[in-house]
């Protein structure tokens, strides 16, 4: 059995713990430079705000309808995420991070009625940390991601499924415990998109085949599907019927985030090999944010000891560093290696590591924001003009060098990050006007209580 | 101030993220002393402040106390306050709670069927809470760090 954990409305969540004042306001996240609705409240989505909204399109909410916006805060939200993470992991010993508000767990093998296990580990959450959460179970990752979506969806709005439904299914929803026919029921009201592995293009065409709900898609023909679809698709329709065809480690990636993480042959203890691996890991994300032409506002990495060694200390960091959006590869691993010299400590056995980028943004989007950002500090390190288009032409050539002769042929050297340094993300300010104090990783901004 | 600290005090800026999801402290290279190791075995740990101070860590947050209204129960203006949201509240408890829209640090009362929230000075003030005004505790006071060097 799977489970799929998220945090209800992530970076709204975190907020809300240390400021009372948010609660039951539309609030929304901005993303770097202030730019775009990245994260909506509840109330923000019921004032029709969509995802990605550009900024200027609902700022005179501001005064209609009292919405509060707030500038993205990375690092409270990455160590709120650790946080999270650790908590599910004392659940199952398989808890493997998807994205930084969601999580995979296997319980394989954990003996007890798992929608209780699930409901005690959305009240433990709840109380250490604040954070409302949704689960999905199912024996699929797939169905468990749509059980969790069901699970969302009784909670914030019960006339979809119905009072009784929802009431039932609501925050932690087990479709093991649910009889074929009422199965059948829900995924004949859940649309199509809705399905993970479903994005937009896919969407539309299975639409115009006439495939609008899950239901459609669960009982459509297998060969016509593979024919007209990718092998991954087929395995999400699989997967969908209840043949489970991804293991705990296996995904499509997520939308927002980009993940790259793997666990070591054996224990590294020293700074060199974590610096190679966080170097390896943030140069194929990068690689992954071209691919999809975005660029990134804001990386996270992380570096753990194996919970399962006994006998080993353990030291798990994370840390967050804000960047000048961008896709290059130099900047991103710069960033990363300096976040792991933060972070390393001689003496324990590292057995793991991550990178993941976060705060996504199209590219062409992030450009014009920045043309039209008459503030914002020029590009350091750039007295040419050409010079960033010769560095995303370096990148693609990287890319393409990569491509044909194998991943890795070409990398950034560790080595390089004197030069990102110096032109450094973490000395570039990203402009964020409203961000929140950092409450949980600086001294200087803890929350303050009035005695 | 708190130098001798380093960065593991409260003043220092330079402390980072890794400090509260760390569960346990590394210890120092031990390595560079002209002795050689007596026994790379045998390994001690140096006392960490994080594990008297901090019983569940992923449910610990420091805040910082602003105002005279606990000194009585030892909170002090710019004390740094140890709070831990594992711990279910009761009655004698230093909570912080939400109180119109802030928080606040107060002990918690819950005596005689009141449950209330109370300050510690010279003339305390309780508020009581009902159900127009509900107790939200938002985590429990274990410890208070407070700078003694003038």
């Amino acid at each position: 059995m799977f489970a799929l954990v998220d945090v209800n409305n992530m970076y709204v969540s975190c907020e809300r713990v240390f400021n009372p004042q948010l609660a039951g306001k539309p609030l929304v996240v901005l993303s770097s430079n202030d730019g775009a609705c990245i994260a909506r409240s509840n109330e923000a989505k019921d004032l029709g705000i969509q995802m990605a909204q550009p900024w200027f399109q609902v700022r005179h909410l501001v005064k209609s309808k009292d919405l509060v916006a707030l500038s993205a805060n990375f690092e409270l939200y990455a160590d709120m995420s650790s946080r999270m993470m650790a908590i599910t992991a004392r659940f199952t010993p398989v808890a493997i991070p998807y994205s930084i508000d969601e999580a995979f767990l296997d319980f394989e093998g954990i003996p007890g009625d798992l929608t209780e296990i699930c409901r005690e580990l959305r009240a433990t959450v709840l109380k250490e940390l604040g954070l409302p959460t949704s689960l999905g179970l199912a024996n699929t990752k797939t169905l468990a991601k749509l059980a969790n979506h069901i699970a969302k969806t009784c909670d914030r709005k019960p006339t979809v499924y119905g009072a009784e439904v929802s009431a039932r299914l609501s925050q932690v929803c087990n479709f093991a415990e649910l009889r074929e026919a009422e199965l059948e029921a829900l995924m004949c009201r859940t649309d199509v998109g809705d399905v993970w592995g479903v994005g937009r293009k896919i969407g539309e065409k299975l639409r115009a085949g006439g495939v609008k709900t899950v239901l459609d898609l669960v009982r459509a023909d297998a060969a016509t599907l593979r024919r007209e679809f990718s092998v991954v698709f087929e395995k999400t329709v699989l997967e969908l019927r209840g043949q489970p065809c991804m293991g705990v480690e296996e995904a499509p990636s997520a939308k927002q985030q980009i993940l790259v993480s793997r666990s070591f042959g054996k224990p590294v203890t020293h700074l060199e090999g974590i610096e190679e691996a966080v170097s390896e890991f943030a140069s194929r994300a990068a690689e992954k944010l071209r691919l999809q032409d975005s660029m990134a506002g804001a990386i996270q990495v992380f570096i753990t000891t194996s919970p399962f060694r006994a006998n080993d200390r353990q030291h798990s960091p994370s840390m967050t560093v804000p960047v000048r959006p961008t896709a290059d590869s130099r900047h991103l691993v710069g960033a990363a290696v300096r976040a792991a010299r933060e972070m390393f400590r001689p003496g324990f056995n590292y057995t793991k590591a991550g990178c993941m980028l976060l705060d996504l943004q199209a590219k062409q989007a992030a450009a014009q924001q920045s043309e039209l950002d008459l503030f914002a500090e020029p590009e350091p390190q750039s007295p040419a003009a050409g010079q960033a288009k010769d560095r995303s032409s370096l990148m693609d050539a990287m890319d393409s060098l990569n491509r044909r002769f194998g991943r890795g042929a070409v990398r950034i050297g560790s080595a390089t990050t004197a030069v990102a340094n110096d032109s450094g993300a973490a000395s570039w300010s990203v402009k964020q006007d409203r961000r929140t104090p950092r409450y949980t990783t600086r001294w200087d901004e803890i929350p303050r209580v009035r005695c | 101030m708190n130098d001798e600290f380093g960065d593991t005090f409260p003043d220092g800026a330079r402390v980072r993220a890794d400090r509260h999801s760390a569960t346990q402290r590394p210890r120092e290279p031990s390595a560079s002393s002209g002795f050689g190791s007596p026994g790379s075995d045998f390994t001690v740990k140096r006392i960490d402040l994080n594990d008297a101070l901090i019983r569940h860590p992923q449910a610990t947050f420091v805040m910082r106390a602003t105002g005279d209204a606990m000194v009585e129960a030892g909170v002090w203006d710019n004390d740094v306050l140890v709070v831990d949201r594992a711990i279910t509240a009761a009655h004698g408890h230093l909570v912080v709670a939400r109180l119109d829209d802030e928080l606040v640090c107060r002990r918690l009362v819950m005596a005689d069927g009141i449950v209330a929230l109370e300050s510690a000075e010279a003339m305390p003030v309780r508020v009581v809470c009902n159900e127009e005004r509900p107790l939200e505790v938002w985590g429990v006071v274990t410890y208070v760090i407070k700078p003694m060097l003038v």
